[in-house]
């Protein structure tokens, strides 16, 4: 599946099928800081993702001061 | 998984909670959160006109939204930085909410731009005064946001801060040991003399996280991209650190910051409120007439700072 990824905007292959948690387990990334979107669809984190799946895993931290 | 409420398909899971939700009981979840907010901390009443803060990212937009679909008269401030393109997306973004959205509930957005004002934009201001950016771009907004409020006579300013913001911002005054800063760490802080606008934060029950999923739940176009002058941000640092913590042990971030809030509502009355006590610290800058401890506002010793270096 293709895996879109920001900070830096880059995109990434895995292979499916995949929870949405696994995925970010293999990103080495936290829950807590990320939403993972299928098309344009919010899933939660026991979703089962595919190699057909479009799918971004968008942060949510911001701010500076 | 299913919604914990309806037992359709949930979209989204808060382990906090120990809950999980489809896409209109998450809204509903949202709202009710929103709500007690503004209830339990006396934020504003129904007939209050209250400013919004925006900045085109997901938590201020998520509050306009809340706001407006709550029934209350929001108006809106941007103000513009002038950081380059992503300044111009950002504004892009709170113009399209305000035209889609907005519009319809009678609301209008104010915009402020700095570099029009100032001279110039905060990078060059900051570089100007040797301050970090963040600390330059924070007074500016604090400073122009106060004074849109005030000069515009609306009941309230609301910005949106949310648990995380809050949380991460107490880590840091612990570490620190900042007491003079955890008496204002508050969400919802009193107009306590003439010429301060009341700050409230209605957003402080609700994680980065949910606000997020609730602007992509509701199609709210926000910008995505982090602001360029925050990388290396010691916020950002402690922001990390409490979502690892979180993740481990679900709920870590609310106990932190809602733990304090109720442990200094309990403290013993101090020997003067903070009313009392900016009555009698604060006067009117001799510069601009705003609320200061010193003679002039930082605001305004930052500017003359800004054009003293721009002139030599």
């Amino acid at each position: 599946m293709k895996v879109q990824l920001s900070h830096p905007a880059r995109t990434v292959e895995l292979k499916g099928p995949k929870r949405a948690k696994d995925v970010l387990r293999d990103l080495n990334l936290v829950v807590e800081a990320h939403l993972v979107i299928r098309g344009d669809e919010l899933v939660t984190e026991d979703e089962m993702l595919f190699d057909k799946d479009q799918i971004e895993i968008r942060p949510v931290i911001s701010g500076g001061t | 998984m299913n919604c914990t409420k309806c037992k359709t398909k949930a979209v989204i899971d808060l382990p906090r909670h120990n809950a999980a939700f489809c896409r209109n009981c998450f809204n509903g979840y949202v709202h009710d959160q929103v709500a007690r907010a503004i209830k339990s901390q006396k934020m504003f009443r129904r007939a209050d006109r209250i400013l919004v803060a925006v900045s085109g990212g997901k938590d201020s937009l998520a509050l306009w939204d809340i706001l407006l679909k709550l029934g209350y008269q929001a108006d809106a401030l941007y103000v513009n930085l002038g950081i380059g393109t992503y300044s111009e997306e950002s504004f892009r973004k709170v113009r399209n909410f305000a035209d889609a959205v907005a519009a319809s509930h009678g609301a209008k957005l104010l915009t402020h731009t700095v570099e029009e004002e100032e001279g110039a934009g905060i990078k060059e201001l900051a570089q100007l005064i040797h301050r970090p950016t963040c600390s330059t771009c924070g007074t500016i907004k604090r400073y122009q946001f106060n004074r849109a409020a005030v000069e515009h006579d609306y009941d309230v300013m609301a910005t949106g801060h949310n648990l995380d913001d809050e949380a991460a911002r107490l880590l840091g005054n612990v570490l620190h040991w900042q007491d003079e800063y955890l008496d204002k760490q508050g969400p919802s802080l009193p107009a306590s003399v003439e010429g301060f606008a009341k700050k409230v934060k209605p957003l402080y029950r609700l994680s980065e996280r949910e606000l997020a999923a609730y602007a992509v739940l509701n199609r709210i176009d926000y910008i995505i991209e982090e602001c360029p002058m925050a990388k290396g941000a010691r916020t950002l640092v402690y922001k990390e650190v409490l979502n690892r913590l979180e993740t481990e042990s679900p709920g870590t971030k609310q106990t932190f910051y809602w733990g304090f809030l109720d442990k200094q509502s309990k403290k013993k009355p101090a020997p003067t409120t903070m009313t009392e006590k900016d009555q009698s610290t604060l006067h009117p800058c001799t510069t601009c007439g705003q609320p200061t401890t010193a003679e002039v506002c930082s605001y305004c010793k930052m500017m003359s700072r800004a054009k003293a270096h721009s002139v030599s």
